[in-house]
């Protein structure tokens, strides 16, 4: 909790209650150099850079996710979006080299993916690991139990029946390769609707999943967003972007622009220059950046 | 208390069910050499002779025709730290009959105890067995356990064989299965076993499908951490039109344990066929970070991704 000087001058003058306001909702935090109020981002990302074998795969990304704001993250294959989700969750391998991370004001850069979980970060893969004598019963629950809570029935058939999936029929069943992999991802999605994290990152959720799955997946970013979950929302989809807030476009490794998610996805669709033209830095700021 | 208490308290206290005084459920208690207790069910016959220092002769018979509804619990064990149990097991389930064996043993206290089973089993036609073999083991490693079965299968029959590490540490395993099969036979062989420290399994397990239709799994699963060692012998082999075999063997290892599989198959009928999958590596990253990032830590993480290999 970041607690500046000039708070006790506000303490003492007419608004004592934003101080309770703070404590009560560890929101609101009191601008750098006094200049007034402004929401806490739940993400931070600043200049963030990553290289991988001598290749550098993300560079000088500037990005913010609020509470309850879905962000989606857009782009040809390739351009690094999956980099950028494996960095925030501080997977192995993906150590940023530069820039950095801060969630809930705390940069986080150095923490390891169980500590970042812990801290309320969670990651959906965009394919769902198999676990061979791991019954959906046990998965669902993993997440809330690393966080101190239980799990009962009711909670089960809630977070399976939110994807659309009916409980008696799954829940004794293992998480492995006898479930396709559009089952396996509504399970890892109604994980995390149990483990309650405050920032989902989903890695294409949409990929693989037929039309009414995919709705069904929109109306669970919905519940994320209900809940003040942050979102991350890496995808191709047009039909995702509708869930979004904001969009960003991705474009070798480097923030393309930030917007509306419709004229984002427009632009990228019909206007963008592949990354690999070498004029790729002058039509850089042809839309609108945050 | 006297030795059949001591043997069934030290068996419940393993981990095993509470079966000797149903009167539904057949059962027989040695520990060592001494048959401590013996109940029969109709349609099963069980004698047991102690036959010289050590050793003891275990015929058991289930009738023609004859299902027995409650699994056979055979418990064997030994109680004191050092010690030998010789069991030589003659297994005749007869035609159109049906047993489930649960040999569970019991090795609490052992820092030197050697425990030798050599079976010979034969499934009449369309006979039905399944053989559960279930270790209790102390926490210092000191077992030695050398299992050696030959099994005859008369045509329809059917066999499972599972063996489970349930409590402590390995030892030393060493098995030898090998199963012949006649026409439409079928048998499956599963183990599972966690090893650390300095643990040693030797696993061979072979299954030769000679009659039509026969059918055979051998399926490995071993996890091995620390110094322990373990090697995997499958081999399959089918001699006969439509004989179908698959050998999976899955071994995890960690810090400095090695494991080795060996895949045998062969094929010597243009109808047969015989798949083998073997995979061995440290547990999967996948897995591994999809745990972590629910707040899992490494070592949590790959406890339950072991566990759950272990009951697959």
């Amino acid at each position: 909790m970041m607690i500046v000087s000039s708070l006790g001058n506000l303490k003492r003058t007419a608004f004592p209650y934003l101080l309770h306001l703070y404590v009560l909702c560890n929101i609101i935090v009191l601008a750098n150099g006094g200049g007034g109020f402004k929401m806490q981002k739940l993400l931070e990302i600043r200049d963030l850079d990553l290289t991988l074998d001598k290749e550098r795969i993300l560079q000088n990304i500037n990005l913010d996710v609020n509470h309850g704001e879905v962000l989606a993250v857009i782009g040809p294959n390739g351009c690094g979006k999956s980099s950028l989700a494996y960095t925030i969750m501080g997977l192995k391998g993906y150590e940023q080299n530069g820039g950095g991370i801060f969630f809930k004001g705390e940069e986080i850069s150095e923490l390891s993916v169980t500590e970042r979980a812990k801290k309320g970060i969670t990651l959906a893969w965009q394919e769902p690991a198999r676990f061979e004598g791991v019954s959906v019963r046990e998965f669902l629950s993993i997440g809330a139990k690393a966080k101190g809570r239980n799990i009962d029935n009711k909670d089960l058939d809630w977070a399976l029946n939110e994807v659309a999936i009916i409980p008696n029929k799954y829940l004794d069943r293992n998480v492995d390769d006898t479930l396709s992999g559009g089952e396996r991802k509504r399970i890892e999605l109604a994980s995390i609707l149990l483990m309650k994290p405050d920032l989902v990152i989903l890695d294409e959720p949409d990929s693989g999943v037929d039309v009414v799955a995919l709705n069904n997946i929109g109306d669970v970013i919905n519940d994320f967003k209900n809940e003040q979950m942050g979102v991350i929302l890496i995808t191709h989809s047009d039909e995702m972007l509708e869930v979004a807030d904001k969009a960003a476009l991705i474009c070798g490794g480097e923030i393309f622009n930030v917007g509306n998610p419709q004229e984002v996805s427009d632009y990228f669709k019909y206007q963008c220059i592949p990354c690999e033209d070498e004029d790729f830095e002058k039509h850089q700021g042809v839309s609108s950046n945050e | 208390m006297n030795d059949y208490e001591m043997m069934v308290d030290a068996y419940k206290k393993a981990g095993g069910e509470d079966v000797f005084s149903n009167s539904d459920t057949a059962h027989m208690v040695l520990e060592q050499d001494k048959i401590l207790g013996k109940h029969e069910v109709e349609g099963l016959e069980i004698n047991a002779e102690k036959i010289k220092t050590n050793t003891i002769d275990v015929k058991l018979r289930i009738k023609k025709g004859y299902k027995i509804k409650n699994p056979v619990h055979m418990c064997f064990g030994v109680l004191p730290k050092e010690g030998l149990q010789k069991i030589l097991m003659d297994v005749n389930i007869e035609k159109d009959a049906y047993a489930k064996i649960m040999s569970d043993c019991v090795f609490p206290n052992a820092t030197e105890v050697k425990h030798v089973m050599k079976a010979n089993i034969h499934l009449g036609s369309n006979a039905h067995y399944e053989y559960e073999e279930n270790h209790f083991h102390g926490k210092t490693g000191g077992v030695e356990v050398v299992a050696k079965s030959n099994i005859e299968m008369d045509e329809g029959s059917e066999i499972l064989t599972l063996f489970t590490l349930r409590k402590g540490r390995v030892g030393k395993i060493d098995f030898d299965y090998e199963a012949d099969l006649a026409e439409n036979a079928k048998v499956e062989m599963l183990t599972r076993i966690s090893g650390y420290e300095d643990d040693q399994v030797k696993i061979r397990e072979a299954a030769r499908l000679n009659g039509r239709n026969a059918r055979g799994l051998l399926d490995s699963k071993i996890a091995m951490a620390d110094n322990a060692k373990a090697e995997v012998y499958n081999e399959l082999t089918a001699n006969a039109p439509d004989a179908k075999g698959h050998v999976d063997c899955t071994e995890i290892i960690k810090d400095n344990a090695i494991a080795r599989a060996v895949p045998i198959v062969e094929v010597s009928h243009p109808e047969a066929k015989v798949t083998h999958e073997a995979a061995i590596g440290s547990v999967d990253s996948d897995q591994l970070q999809t745990l972590m990032a629910r707040g899992l830590d490494e070592e949590e993480a790959s406890d339950l991704i072991i566990q759950g290999l272990l009951k697959g």
